[in-house]
């Protein structure tokens, strides 16, 4: 790989102060896998947290010596030299609890019972999220964050962290992300959920006992969401009207390019995604919304924000659209709060915020440069 | 001395050192078209006021980020909806005015998000410009520099011009500063003026 932070490996922190979530629900102990990249700094000044969105994890950059293929998801962006540059920042990629990669999850072992939580575990929420890596930043000895960033749902996270605690994070960037989903947003995420929750393998959410994986609901609901990732027009280039057979077969089989390869997307990801991972990942988007304990007022909600903002959308991206940032913008704006907004012209709709395009790249290079040369690091 | 020093940018534009001395430290500045932010950067170290930029251009939007100034990537002809009704002190139009294509639904605007405009630009009467269109040619100048075929000015106009807009807008001159280069122009501004200067407000 290029510039690439090499073989890199998870490690696991394991916390025995009961999480009380927003639901109410409490966990007495958990885990939280994830990784690091770069040196933290002597007043530890340099750390960024990288939250990830509804399928991914804590293996953000770099490689695994015995899985080298195994790439983390946002190589492109982080690592030595890249816009996230580790040869200056302290990075920290963490599996998100509910998560299904190693982070205490509804897949995992109850100690209690012995069994997995399956549908036992509790709706996790973002602020529930954002409460669980401030423990982990507490025990890495971290006392606020040069930047925390994500897209997404990840960056509904780090925009959620100015608000939980503003004094812990100087920078926060928001990319392709929203104030909270929209109707049309939470319709996609329960078909998707409905999918799943109707599959007979799912058993309830208690699959495991069976010995089964609803993978029918899954890989429907993955095919679902990764239409509404990508653009009209970027599926029209990459796809069209291409069959496989290169002419009609009057049969329901594959015959489309598009439906292989979403079918392929789908098999793909059924093989190793929890479906209750999957269920509490669009739920805590669904939710996702800050504005809803100021009655709706978004302005008040990011009163309490003190960080300065970096805000970015791209022009393609249905899901979460241009729009939905430019409303984080205005409530910033009306706060006073220091912000930044870029609008990227990009093909691939949603999906652009892992896409390696060079203006994105060099907004987000620009920006960390510049946090990296006002501060004391 | 660097690109950034207050004293050398006030010297290569010199209505920035005229915009500034209009505007009191610490106040709300919206800079539209703001390039790649050094008049927020310099309103910024000399009257430390708390500025936003607005620009459509991706490669001046990384300059801002740059330079550590905020900016907000929008166009200017499709209205600031995203800015609130008197949210800003001071909305500047530094050197844009001739680029707008909706000039009266902008400068409305102006008066709407700020509580007073500032708006700087060529003065098209500028003697020199009337012997190149009497000659029979288009200007091109420094304050002027683009080809006809490819300027992105379509509103040029001269001080008349613009203070008989102000009149129809219903927009109340303030103040008047009339440059060329970095000397006042007192005597026949319109003739011998190649930018002006122009603060205002909303008529009461």
């Amino acid at each position: 790989m290029n510039n690439s932070i090499g073989i890199v490996s998870a490690q696991r922190a394991h916390f025995d102060t009961p999480l009380v979530f927003r639901s109410g629900a409490v966990l007495p102990r958990y885990e939280l896998v994830y990784e690091t990249y770069g040196r933290l700094n002597s007043d530890s000044s340099n750390a960024i947290l990288v939250c990830h969105a509804l399928s991914g994890n804590h293996h953000v950059a770099g490689y695994y010596a015995d899985t080298p293929k195994n790439v983390g998801w946002w190589d492109n962006m982080i690592g030595p030299g890249k816009p996230v540059d580790t040869d200056k920042f302290f990075v920290i990629g963490v599996n998100n609890l509910g998560g299904c990669h190693g982070s205490t999850g509804p897949s995992s072992i109850d100690p209690d019972t012995g069994k997995p939580y399956g549908a036992g575990f509790p709706v996790v929420t973002v602020e529930d999220w954002v409460e669980s890596q401030a423990r982990l930043a507490d025990l890495l000895g971290i006392k606020q964050f040069a930047a925390v960033l994500g897209g997404s749902l990840g960056g509904m996270q780090a925009m959620q962290w100015s608000l939980s605690f503003p004094e812990r994070v100087r920078h926060v960037l928001v990319i392709a992300a929203a104030p909270h989903l929209t109707a049309e947003n939470i319709a996609f995420n329960d078909v998707a959920r409905n999918a799943i929750l109707t599959d007979p393998d799912f058993h309830g959410g208690d699959f495991y006992q069976y010995g089964l994986v609803p993978t029918r609901g899954l890989r429907l609901a993955r095919m679902l969401g990764h239409i509404t990732y990508l653009s009209d027009d970027a599926m029209a280039d990459k796809f069209g009207r291409s069959l496989r057979a290169g002419k009609l077969g009057y049969t329901y089989d594959i015959e489309f390019e598009i439906e292989s390869y979403l079918r392929y997307q789908g098999d793909k990801f059924a093989a190793y995604f929890d479906a209750n991972t999957y269920l509490l990942m669009t739920k805590s988007l669904d939710y996702f919304d800050p504005a809803r304990d100021f009655d709706g007022n978004l302005d008040k909600a990011f009163a309490a924000a003190r960080a300065d903002f970096m805000v970015m959308s791209f022009t393609t991206d249905w899901r979460f659209a241009p729009e939905r940032s430019r409303e984080i913008v205005r409530a910033l704006l009306h706060n006073g709060l220091n912000v930044s907004y870029a609008e990227i012209s990009s093909a691939h709709g949603h999906d652009s915020f892992l896409m390696q395009d060079e203006h994105y790249h060099e907004v987000m290079r620009t920006y960390l440069d510049k946090i990296w040369s006002e501060y004391p690091l | 001395m660097s690109a950034h020093d207050p004293a050398e940018l006030a010297a290569a534009r010199p209505d920035f050192a005229a915009i500034a001395a209009w505007i009191p430290k610490g106040a709300s500045v919206l800079d539209l078209g703001c390039g790649d932010g050094s008049l927020l950067r310099f309103l910024r170290d000399t009257r430390d006021v708390r500025g936003y930029g607005v620009e459509i251009s991706d490669t001046k939007v990384v300059a801002c980020i740059k330079n550590g100034v905020n900016v907000i990537q929008d166009d200017l002809d499709t209205g600031l909806s995203g800015f609130e009704s008197l949210s800003f002190d001071y909305v500047i139009l530094s050197q844009t005015l001739q680029a707008i294509r909706h000039t009266e639904a902008l400068v409305q605007e102006i008066l709407r998000v700020g509580k007073a405009g500032i708006v700087s630009f060529p003065n098209f009467g500028y003697w020199r410009n009337r012997i190149k269109v009497l000659r029979g040619n288009m200007p091109v100048s420094k304050a002027l520099p683009y080809q006809w075929y490819d300027t992105p000015n379509v509103h040029l106009c001269t001080l008349h011009d613009f203070e008989d807009f102000c009149a129809i807008q219903k927009v109340h001159i303030l103040d008047r500063r009339v440059m060329n280069g970095d000397n006042e122009v007192k005597m026949l501004p319109n003739l011998f003026g190649s930018t002006a200067v122009y603060r205002f407000k909303r008529n009461a």
